[in-house]
């Protein structure tokens, strides 16, 4: 164990950069929430980069769907990357697929 | 006939942790790949959570047994009687605004997992959930 959500940001301007790792579960999802909440207000352009992420419960994917509107409510763009075949699954399942940009 | 290890937690989202540790550990000894000790972090997150929000119990026990290629896990909770197998399935056909996240956790246990049984039986929840790989 150990291994909970990591959060590694990077920012250029509008544009935002999460590196994240371990797991985005129900324990760690409000960590995420938090860190969102007073990250976006600028950000025209946030990526999610999934590559050290073992897992998305539910409990993720509550926080990206709302993290997905507030940046299209915004006239944004939120782009998921480096998600392993576990959290594809989970995607596919969820049809979060339909909803999210999967790079 | 091979024993099935158990493991007593309080329903509570600070002990998942512990639950997770303790599948983790099961399904390493078991020789389970990685993608599938993924899968199944995802489901006990929901079960386990689930349990922990909503049941109301005193304690949860969980288990797990391990045959070739496969694992039987058991969740049993002494909280309000609630079967997931009959949950109602969440609308996915709803475009990103109107979707809502709830429901969706017990939903992905049914896709992810091979199997999902329920039975209330001695006051207790049991809910048995079986994986293959």
């Amino acid at each position: 164990m150990g291994n909970k959500l990591g959060i590694a940001d990077s920012r250029e301007g509008g544009k935002l950069t999460l590196g994240l790792s371990g797991r985005l579960d129900t324990e760690s999802a409000p960590e995420l929430q938090s860190f969102l909440d007073g990250a976006l207000a600028d950000v025209t352009e946030l990526r999610l980069d999934m590559k050290g992420l073992a897992y998305v419960s539910s409990a993720g994917l509550r926080v990206l769907l709302a993290a997905h509107k507030r940046m299209d409510q915004a006239g944004g763009t939120m782009v998921v990357e480096n998600a392993n075949q576990t959290i594809r699954k989970v995607f596919a399942v969820t049809s979060f697929d339909k909803i999210l940009t999967l790079n | 006939m091979k024993s099935m290890h158990m493991k007593q937690v309080l329903p509570e989202i600070g002990d998942m942790g512990k639950v997770t540790a303790f599948f983790e550990n099961e399904l390493r000894r078991a020789g389970a790949p990685s993608a599938v000790i993924a899968e199944i972090n995802v489901a006990v997150d929901e079960i386990f959570s689930n349990i922990a929000r909503y049941s109301g119990a005193e304690f949860v026990r969980v288990g797990l047994q391990a045959e070739e290629h496969r694992v039987v896990m058991r969740f049993e909770d002494d909280g309000r009687p609630y079967d997931p197998v009959r949950a109602p399935e969440p609308d996915l056909a709803l475009p990103a605004q109107k979707r809502r996240a709830g429901g969706l956790g017990i939903y992905m246990v049914k896709k992810m997992m091979d199997r999902m049984e329920y039975v209330y039986s001695g006051g207790l929840n049991q809910l048995v959930v079986e994986k293959g790989w």
